[in-house]
């Protein structure tokens, strides 16, 4: 577990990534870049899959910051993935508004139809669903998000038609 | 200040102090878990919940700053339904396996679940259980009895400077965890089990040794560095079942390091010798104390008359208590002889009669942490003196910290200036820094260091020298600093030139108003020069008629005759191979230890088992000159006696005069009563060296859990990885300030 094993930020990530990455460290003081550390993991994130160790420690040595500081982070927010999920990320909101709405329904549908519960990829490696609390468009209920689009005023016949398409 | 009122109790308190600090201050009780005096604000228990007058919702009274005519209830009905609320939610998801919990008796969960929670559970659905961490040996946890209040992460950030544990997951799966796979290596680890507040971090060595209500607790001393920690020791049936420190704001505060926590193990977990040992024809044997006593007696006698009395010679490791070594250089300087050291780490002896009456920091410990500049020299404080360099790590919070030193050290605070140097030039930079100085000083100035200071050769001394832009920057770090010092570690002490560094360190110090100090080896070296255990002074700093030898001439030339008390001069010493040699060729050593494996077993002829720091009465002084005695916290094993009796009853078999103590504290009273009457005759004198050599040698540092036979016998200490050398050194720095500014 010696230092010189872990990749710094700049080899892991391509150019551009790399470039948008130090654009948002120069949005904050020096001494305080670490707030970046949420459009970064999530930069990481997209180009590299999901957050392995290796992968937040890079950004922890990147902002000077205790790599347990980084875990937290990733941790915490549900946008982040620890491990490896399927080609399409499905967040289905499952708070008061989507729920009242109907959304037990779609979660349902998803295990019904695509085998898989919250948590779980389907065995082509197609689908991940993922159970997420309120994503602030409680107007739209019952909602979901996939690919960073929000698809909303949802039933069950829309997220077979969308499931469709993506496939 | 403003006049609050609490509990219809009239206070006056300065104005934004938090509520629960002015209770505190006034004995008024409310209850909580994350708060803590010496951490910052988290407030998130909740269970400090009060009323306050004309505030609809009950306020959290560690986050809420009094204000002028603030009316706070901490008893009325809305408080006590307020905490008692909370106390249900904390015992959610809370075991309550309090039978089988160390914390058991002595957790705060458990006081205040008697005093605010329901008999009767309202929670029925399932418990969550949580997976224990492995934060290595000295640290037992079972997460599932966390209630989140953070003391441990905070700890980590805010005082240890090294964050290793984190609040994982969200709601209900937040887990305080490391997260990877990993031990905690602070130095201070320790600390968080006295944090938590319940049992969910709790000592790994006395795991299920004992409850809490049946251990009498003792007080002592931490002997492993000049800090001088205050020890609260817990004991069942005559064994010491765990440290735990005795707060003490000007000494240790609320800490202990982990070496002065664990080192107890060694006290059972290592092999003790429990009789003396006489070696008859290349074979061991055990024998009694009169014929064990007799025979030293009679070979000391013996060299003394046909070999002389500078032939034989005494050696005592820093950490034997002041009694031990007043009585050992009582003995030697009776026999005639002032060959008594105890600098088993120091090289250069060249300078010695310009020291100072004893060791000495220079500034208070507790006010280590309000410096405005510090300029450490040669010094690792974390490994060496861990608690003092928290209080450094505090000092940075507003003032400024420079290190020069041969070697890249991670220290737990920022640096301002740092200058990693060789042994050739290390004498130079700090000329480069006096010289700075020294051109910067008005005449007037230089009248006023006369007294202090012979300046005489200083100029031609420093001519050669070249001024850099570093050393510039630290001397004006010292000279803006209002409250500055200047401080040497370990590395300063053991090089070659010592003396030398020393004069130059002084001279800075001088020429730029800061006060000058260094920390000894040892927890006693202080004691140890007031004792006598010099060659080259007295108890209390008296004149000798001929300096003896110091240590490195009497491991060097080889004496005849060798008394060693409580040391292994082949691990602790510098010099080891050659002191080992010199042991071995001796015609008679006779080595005072507690240990059956000591190394003297190799060279030894009489081996003398004697108690250990918890098992004697005695007295250390620390780096402040603060005397601090003890009385034993329990018994030695078998035969083993205090060394201070040892000593008395062989200063009585050689016929010496004045030698019927009574107790420890007879012997203490002695050395007290030499110190008042010589009063401060030493003054350290300053005198400028006729060259800066170049040709310094530096030995190799030696292991913080190396330092002593006690460190080295302390298994669970060294299992961690400090004492293996594994540590990560590789760590971003962390801002000493609470909450707000530059937290992470």
């Amino acid at each position: 577990m010696t230092d010189s094993e872990t990749k710094t930020l700049n080899e892991i990530l391509s150019a551009e990534s790399f470039q948008q990455v130090e654009t948002w460290v120069r949005k904050y003081p020096e001494e305080r870049k670490r707030a970046a550390i949420i459009p970064i993991m999530l930069i990481v994130q997209d180009e590299c899959g999901y957050l392995t160790q290796d992968l937040m420690d890079a950004v922890a040595d990147y902002l000077s910051c205790p790599k347990i500081a980084a875990y937290e982070v990733a941790s915490f927010y549900s946008m982040f993935r620890l491990k490896e999920a399927g080609k399409y990320v499905i967040s289905l909101c499952t708070n008061v508004s989507c729920m009242l709405a109907g959304s037990g329904d779609i979660k349902k549908w998803f295990e019904d139809e695509l085998g898989i519960k919250p948590g779980e990829t389907t065995s082509d490696g197609t689908f991940t669903l993922k159970e997420v609390e309120c994503m602030a468009a409680c107007g739209g209920a019952p909602m979901l998000e996939v690919d960073k689009k929000y698809h909303e005023n949802l039933n069950v016949d829309k997220v077979a038609e969308l499931i469709k398409e993506l496939k | 200040m403003v006049s609050i009122e609490i509990d219809g109790k009239k206070i006056e308190a300065e104005q934004g102090s938090m509520i629960i600090e002015v209770a505190d201050a006034n004995g008024i009780t409310i209850p909580r878990f994350c708060y803590h005096k010496k951490l910052s604000i988290a407030a998130n228990c909740r269970m400090c919940l009060v009323e306050v007058d004309g505030v609809k919702k009950p306020l959290p009274a560690c986050a809420t700053p009094i204000s002028d005519g603030m009316v706070v209830k901490t008893q009325s009905d809305f408080a006590q339904q307020s905490q008692k609320s909370v106390m249900e939610f904390l015992l959610i998801n809370h075991p309550l396996d309090c039978p089988i919990c160390d914390q058991g008796g002595e957790c705060e969960l458990q006081d205040v679940a008697l005093e605010y929670g329901n008999d009767v559970s309202r929670f029925t659905e399932k418990k969550r259980a949580v997976v224990d961490e492995d934060l290595g040996p000295l640290i037992e946890t079972e997460m599932t009895r966390c209630i989140h209040c953070t003391r441990c992460v905070r700890f980590g950030r805010e005082v240890a400077g090294i964050r290793e544990l984190g609040a994982v997951g969200r709601g209900e799966h937040m887990e305080i965890s490391t997260f990877i796979e990993q031990s905690v290596d602070s130095e201070v680890s320790g600390n968080i089990i006295d944090l938590c507040p319940v049992g969910a971090l709790t000592a790994k060595p006395s795991r299920y040794q004992a409850r809490s209500w049946e251990m009498a607790q003792r007080d002592s001393v931490s002997p492993h560095d000049c800090i001088g920690a205050n020890l609260h020791v817990h004991t069942l049936r005559n064994r010491v079942i765990r440290v735990v420190p005795k707060d003490n704001e000007a000494v240790n505060e609320v800490w202990l390091a982990d070496r002065d926590r664990y080192s107890y193990e060694a006290l059972e977990k290592s092999e003790r010798l429990l009789k003396p040992m006489l070696k008859h024809n290349g074979e061991w044997k055990e024998v009694d104390w009169e014929t064990a006593l007799e025979r030293t007696a009679s070979k000391l006698n013996m060299t003394v008359q046909t070999d002389g009395s500078d032939q034989i010679a005494a050696i005592a490791h820093p950490s034997s208590t002041t009694e031990e070594m007043y009585l050992l250089q009582k003995v030697m300087r009776g026999l005639g002889s002032n060959n008594i050291d105890h600098r088993l780490r120091v090289t250069d002896f060249a300078w010695q009669k310009f020291e100072p009456l004893h060791p000495e920091l220079g500034v208070d410990l507790s006010e280590l942490e309000n410096l405005d500049a510090c300029l450490l020299i040669g010094a690792n404080l974390r490994k060496e003196q861990p608690l003092a360099s928290l209080r450094v790590r505090k000092a940075t919070r507003y003032g400024d910290v420079a290190s020069i030193g041969l070697y890249p050290v991670y220290h737990n605070f920022d640096l301002k200036h740092e200058i990693i140097t060789d042994a050739e030039t290390w004498l130079g930079q700090l000329a480069g820094i006096t010289k700075y100085l020294y051109q910067n000083q008005d005449d007037s100035d230089k009248e006023q260091w006369a007294d202090a200071m012979d300046l005489e050769g200083l100029e031609e001394l420093l001519a050669p020298i070249n001024i850099r832009d570093e050393h510039r920057d630290i001397a004006e770090m010292l000279l803006k600093g209002e409250k500055s010092s200047v401080i040497l570690g370990a590395s300063a002490l053991e090089f070659s030139y010592a003396g030398h560094i020393r004069l130059m360190a002084k001279a800075i110090a001088n020429l730029s108003g800061a006060s000058y100090g260094f920390f000894p080896h040892g927890g006693n070296s202080v004691g140890a020069y007031l004792a006598g255990a010099i060659p080259h002074r007295g108890p209390a700093g008296a004149d000798v008629e001929q300096d003896g030898q110091h240590i490195k001439d009497l491991f060097e030339q080889g004496k005849k005759n060798y008394v060693l008390l409580k040391t292994e001069p082949g691990k602790e010493s510098v010099m080891g191979e050659q002191a080992l040699n010199s042991l071995r060729s001796a015609d008679f050593v006779v080595s005072m230890t507690c240990h059956a494996d000591d190394e003297a077993f190799e060279y030894a002829d009489v081996i003398l088992p004697v108690a250990s720091f918890l098992e004697t009465s005695g007295s250390y002084v620390n780096v402040n000159g603060l005397w601090q005695d003890f009385a034993a916290s329990v018994n030695a094993p078998g035969e083993a006696k205090p060394a201070w009796k040892v000593l008395r009853v062989l200063g009585n078999l050689l016929n010496l005069k004045n030698f019927d103590y009574v107790s420890a504290e007879d012997v203490r009273k002695e050395v007290k009563g030499r110190l008042s009457a010589v009063g401060d005759r030493i003054k350290p004198k300053w005198q400028c060296p006729e060259k800066l050599p170049r040709d310094g040698f530096s030995p190799r540092p030696v292991n913080m859990y190396q330092i002593d036979g006690w460190l080295r016998r302390a298994p669970s200490l060294q299992d961690t990885a400090l004492a293996k050398g594994q540590e990560v050194l590789k760590r971003p720095r962390l801002s000493p300030f609470h909450n707000i500014v530059g937290g992470v």
